[in-house]
């Protein structure tokens, strides 16, 4: 009945040439890395509107609303300054102990929920994936511009904190500008290699809060940087400096922090070397890494 | 049949207005399932299985298209039937480029659109949220979505019992969300577009409606696939229609004829 075999006998094509000699393309096909991004940039305004609806709808079911935005972060501050500030209080040789604590703790948590968030930007999205075809590499972006909205409010906070406990405003503070967008680079390429192993490996949701929990005692947030030097073994502490939040971290308490000059991890000449090598690797790996999975995103 | 399909092959030789916008070659699509929580779910036994490399039991191959070609050109409304299960969604979706092919391949000009009933926006934002979003997702600019929305939303008709466009879109009766879907994905030119059960959700009116949006999509070149279980919605739009049965196309060829042959066999 249904005839399938041979497309057009009278000029002799099989369907592939058929398909061919008017110019059909293979669906789904991944296209190439230029033409890929390219098509991404051709959708920054579905970024920007998806973000700012992300962000909109974020805390649309809770009474107070878009203030959890600012809660969040300072209520995360209170939390810690408690624990390590008052009952813990072993730093009492740092003079500002609690503003080296929130810089570090702010600063961690936009690359701890770039990475958590950016787990489930496929799996979390897969309705909208299987119904439009759009580059994918939208959707971690997404992320990490829902995180980045976010990071200011926490910036806002944060420069509250600093200022009340005594630190002064100087113009180093501009340098927090850079360090927060070597970091941003960072995390797209990093939420973008999340996603892509997100997508595959479905138990990684479950394994990713103590992979997060060991990252963040690695990356100096707790308690001075200086301990690494004191308690291990050279080579893991120079190892440890090179970890990314750490030089993030420290770049930040470097821009906003008068009363720690002096004890930074390593000289800001190498930190910021370290970032700028991070944001350039990461984003560019990341990125090559997520489109080489771009046909498998939304399947099976 | 075959005559059909020759007729038109004989056509892409001679008359350059008739031109294939989806050829379908020999496509076979098997795609892994997951039961869910069944027997042998133990930790015990999820170890073994890791360590004896098997897969897991809750994991099962499907086998949901074989070896399926037709070609559909330019202007053509074309109907999928067959039971539930035989292959018709799946086949949709592989030719929107959103299941990879086993065997075979599918060519296709253009980017093909999928409409189905489950193609979720975000539920927490409002209608007319929505509809930014969805267009800017289909790839338009910001002033052709700020220039179409009004029209979108009042071709969904979802104003007509208040102001709903400003509500959330959890709050719409499934009706609703489907027509505001419906009329977001119908306000772009498609040069395929496949229609996944979403026209059966609308009340009468706005199916005459929707109707009357794929006959223009046609008519401005575009080819329409339409899968449904309503046989008279297929007579109404379609002129071709493809029956699957079990992943096998089991006839091709003008509506009329195929549904006959459907509703003779029930």
């Amino acid at each position: 009945m249904a005839n399938t075999a041979v497309a057009d006998p009278d000029s002799g094509l099989t369907r592939a040439q058929l398909a061919q000699r008017h110019g059909l393309r293979i669906a789904g096909e991944r296209p190439p890395l230029a033409e890929y991004t390219r098509k991404l940039w051709a959708y920054r305004h579905f970024m920007t509107a998806y973000s700012r609806a992300k962000v909109a709808s974020s805390f649309s079911n809770t009474q107070l609303g878009q203030l959890w935005q600012v809660l969040t972060p300072l209520t995360n501050a209170a939390v810690y300054y408690l624990i390590f500030g008052v009952i813990l209080s072993q730093h009492r040789n740092m003079s500002n102990f609690i503003a080296y604590l929130c810089t570090g703790v702010f600063i961690f948590m936009f690359t701890q929920t770039a990475v958590q968030n950016g787990t489930s930007a496929i799996t979390g999205n897969l309705g909208l994936i299987r119904a439009l075809q759009f580059p994918r590499a939208a959707l971690p972006i997404t992320v990490t511009l829902v995180q980045f909205q976010q990071l200011l409010m926490s910036m806002v906070v944060l420069a509250g904190i600093v200022l009340l406990t005594g630190e002064p405003l100087t113009f180093r503070w501009f340098l927090i500008a850079p360090t927060l967008l070597l970091q941003s680079i960072f995390n797209v390429g990093l939420t973008m290699v999340m996603a892509r192993l997100g997508s595959k490996i479905t138990d990684l949701k479950q394994v990713m809060p103590f992979v997060m929990r060991t990252w963040l005692y690695a990356s100096g947030v707790l308690y001075p940087v200086a301990l690494f030097r004191e308690h291990l073994p050279s080579w893991a502490a120079t190892l440890l400096e090179a970890n990314p939040p750490l030089v993030f971290i420290e770049l930040a308490r470097y821009s906003l922090l008068e009363s720690n000059q002096s004890n930074l991890v390593s000289s800001p000449a190498r930190l910021w070397l370290l970032a700028a090598a991070w944001a350039v690797v990461m984003g560019i790996g990341g990125f090559v890494y997520f489109w080489r999975g771009e046909e498998e995103y939304g399947r099976g | 049949m075959a005559d059909q399909t020759q007729a038109a092959g004989a056509a892409v030789a001679t008359d350059p207005g008739r031109i294939p916008t989806v050829v379908v070659d020999d496509v076979h699509v098997v795609y892994r399932i997951h039961k869910g929580a069944t027997g042998g779910t133990s930790p015990v036994s999820a170890l073994k299985r890791i360590v004896s490399r098997t897969n897991a039991p809750n994991i099962r191959e499907v086998h949901a298209v074989k070896g399926v070609s037709f070609t559909a050109y330019q202007g053509e409304a074309i109907g999928l039937i067959g039971s539930n299960g035989s292959g018709k969604s799946t086949l949709l979706r592989a030719i929107a480029g959103l299941l990879p092919v086993n065997r075979g391949a599918v060519y296709t000009m253009g980017q093909p659109s999928l409409l189905g009933v489950n193609a979720a926006l975000l539920n927490d934002l409002s209608g007319e949220r929505n509809v930014v979003l969805g267009c800017l997702a289909m790839g338009m600019s910001p002033e052709e979505v700020k220039r179409l929305a009004p029209e979108i939303i009042e071709f969904s008709g979802i104003n007509e019992r208040g102001d709903f466009a400003s509500l959330p879109m959890r709050t719409y009766s499934s009706g609703m969300g489907a027509r505001l879907r419906f009329a977001i994905a119908a306000a772009k030119k498609h040069d395929v577009l496949l229609i996944d059960e979403a026209l059966a959700t609308g009340d009468r009116k706005f199916r005459a409606r929707s109707e009357q949006r794929v006959r223009e999509l046609r008519a401005s070149a575009g080819t329409v696939f339409l899968v449904s279980h309503s046989i008279s919605s297929i007579r109404d739009t379609c002129e071709r229609t493809l029956w699957l049965e079990g992943g096998v196309l089991k006839m091709d060829g003008p509506t009329d004829e195929v549904c006959n042959a459907y509703e003779g066999q029930k």
